[in-house]
């Protein structure tokens, strides 16, 4: 039946690259070669970009809010440097699963707190959990080093080949394929009939459940998820700057991390990617600007953003590169035209 | 004899508000039943205490025998009991396939697939194809919700529920608020519907409830006051009473 394949058709176009995406990539692969002075900001927007990725997910897809995702940042922070300082888990890559494997047992752990309850009662929940962890880990000094944080984290070369450098060029391109893994598996995920179910339950959780899908359990399993890779977002942050301190904690980390995903536009993936890019330069930008006031101007930028409408602000700043492709394009066509006119 | 529907002395009160008394309904398998009342007869009670929204605070509810007082909404829909809302309930940014590729994946076990896409299982896509078909949402089937005419999504509203593929269907209000323009094809869609499928119509509409249904009950402040077919319902002196008194009242 013509009916059914045009279903087919239409459904798994969904799930296909287009060409947008390709040029992300390729651009995010080519910033290696292009931005060579500029590798620990690039590091910072990747796992920040994987970090704001894991809050897309619940909160762009299941419409889960949260005001303490640092939780399982600090997690996963706290696991790699551990692991590394008493030299549990020497090889990177096994220690960042390890770590995220750690995060994923709180975010389950949590999940059932968080997922029941109005959108109020989750941020404080949320939060509640965060405070509680960076007190935890203020109280357990003798663990996790206190105010001073982990002392003396070392990290081997990943798989035992590449040594992170100075430059911090394999920290970058570590960074980068870890993203970029989690990012296809996020992308498999959100496509499927499970990723569908939890758009539908954020959309209207009552029909979800009118018709037989489980809502909790799809809650459950996607903030598990979540939590994972926030956890290995925290572990990469460690393990690229040998540090883990109480502010991997902090609330300012979850609050930025919220701005990163609303800058960026929440529930398709590349939102929290963008948002983490547009984040650190401008952080950037203002802060050599106006050392003291950058905050202001990040700010400011917040409420425009939300007053203005995402899609207008981006409207604007794309207006010239898009205008440039358009009579890129036009000019291409007419000469294809012309050699058509010829040919015939 | 077992009915599709049973309920058995149902109750229900919020706080000193008795909204359901004693309500014994039976409804044979394969009927076209319909529950009419004037306003605040305590219809969509019924229809939440028969889904599981709300708990009865006394009485039973039989499902085709079984006794389904206590399971949740999703365990009644997995039994074959699924629901039209009056309201739209509708996911505003999934498409028509997207909706209804939902309810299928559920009811065929693929529902929690996270390694696959939508549209890569043939039966699932045959019978979104199907469902899309028959209440004529094929044209429309790659727009997002939000963006169809009201009467397309009235009929992906009906839709929805038969994709779960119940044995008893209860439809709220079909045809509420949709233009006289569009009347036709929801009321095509209602009559249409197969007759396997177990249907109890909640409506105000008159003229629908006369014309579909072969048994009616008539609610008045939460209890039953007349079951029977439409003919000796419409010469009942006490619903001729009701429907009077409400006008006079009002």
């Amino acid at each position: 039946m013509s009916a059914d394949r045009g279903v087919g058709e239409i459904s798994l176009r969904r799930g296909r690259w287009n060409a947008a995406e390709i040029a992300f990539w390729l651009i995010a692969v080519a910033s290696i070669f292009v931005f060579t002075g500029r590798y620990l900001i690039l590091t910072e927007m990747a796992w920040l970009g994987l970090f704001a990725l894991s809050l897309d997910l619940i909160l762009g897809y299941a419409g889960i809010v949260s005001l303490g995702h640092a939780a399982f940042f600090g997690v996963g922070a706290y696991a790699a440097g551990l692991l590394a300082v008493h030299g549990l888990i020497k090889e990177p890559v096994l220690a960042l699963v390890v770590a995220g494997c750690a995060a994923m047992v709180l975010g389950f752990a949590t999940s059932f707190l968080v997922i029941r309850g109005s959108e109020l009662s989750q941020l404080m929940v949320t939060l509640g959990i965060a405070l509680l962890l960076r007190e935890l880990a203020n109280k357990f000094s003798d663990i996790t080093g206190g105010f001073d944080g982990l002392q003396g984290i070392v990290i081997e070369p990943i798989l035992g080949l590449f040594a992170f450098d100075l430059f911090g060029k394999v920290g970058f391109i570590y960074c980068l394929v870890v993203l970029f893994v989690l990012f296809l598996l996020a992308r498999l995920i959100v496509n499927s009939p499970f990723g569908l179910s939890l758009r539908a339950i954020r959309n209207n959780p009552l029909r979800a459940a009118a018709i037989g899908i489980p809502v909790n359990r799809r809650l459950v399993a996607i903030y598990t998820l979540s939590a994972f890779y926030a956890g290995v977002a925290g572990a990469l942050f460690t393990q690229t700057t040998a540090l883990a301190s109480l502010d991997v904690f902090s609330f300012e980390r979850s609050a930025d991390l919220l701005l990163v995903v609303v800058i960026g536009g929440a529930g398709y993936l590349y939102g929290g990617l963008i948002g983490a890019v547009v984040f650190r330069i401008l952080q950037d930008v203002f802060s050599s600007w106006t050392p003291q006031f950058w905050q202001f101007w990040i700010g400011l930028v917040l409420v425009l953003i939300v007053l203005i409408g995402r899609d207008r602000v981006y409207r604007g700043v794309l207006w010239l590169p898009r205008l440039l492709l358009r009579r890129l394009a036009a000019m291409r066509g007419g000469r294809a035209a012309a050699t058509d006119r010829s040919a015939s | 004899m077992t009915f599709a529907l049973e309920t058995i002395g149902l109750d229900k009160q919020f706080g000193g508000l008795h909204v359901t008394r004693d309500l014994s309904l039976k409804i044979a398998a394969g009927a076209r039943h319909a529950l009419i009342g004037p306003n605040g007869a305590g219809k969509t009670t019924v229809i939440n205490l028969l889904t599981g929204v709300i708990r009865p605070n006394g009485g039973r509810l039989v499902l085709e025998g079984t006794d389904i007082t206590g399971l949740s909404v999703r365990a009644r829909v997995l039994r074959g009991l699924s629901r039209t809302f009056q309201i739209n309930q509708l996911y505003a940014d999934l498409t028509p396939i997207e909706t209804i590729g939902l309810a299928v994946s559920e009811r065929l076990g693929h529902g929690g697939d996270w390694w696959r896409r939508l549209g890569s299982r043939a039966e699932v896509n045959a019978e979104i194809a199907d469902v899309l078909t028959r209440f004529h949402l094929l044209d429309v089937m790659n727009e997002p919700t939000a963006t169809l005419p009201y009467g397309k999504q009235r009929l992906l509203e009906i839709a929805l529920a038969i994709a779960t593929r119940p044995r008893v269907l209860l439809l709220d209000e079909p045809a509420a608020g949709v233009p006289q323009s569009e009347r036709q094809d929801i009321l095509a869609a209602v009559a249409a519907l197969p007759r396997e499928v177990t249907v109890l119509l909640i409506e105000h509409d008159m003229d629908l409830v006369f014309s579909f249904a072969d048994r009616i009950s008539v609610m008045v402040n939460g209890a039953m006051l007349v079951e029977g077919p439409p003919d000796e319902v419409a010469r009942d002196p006490r619903v001729k009473a009701v429907y009077l008194g409400e006008g006079a009242d009002a």
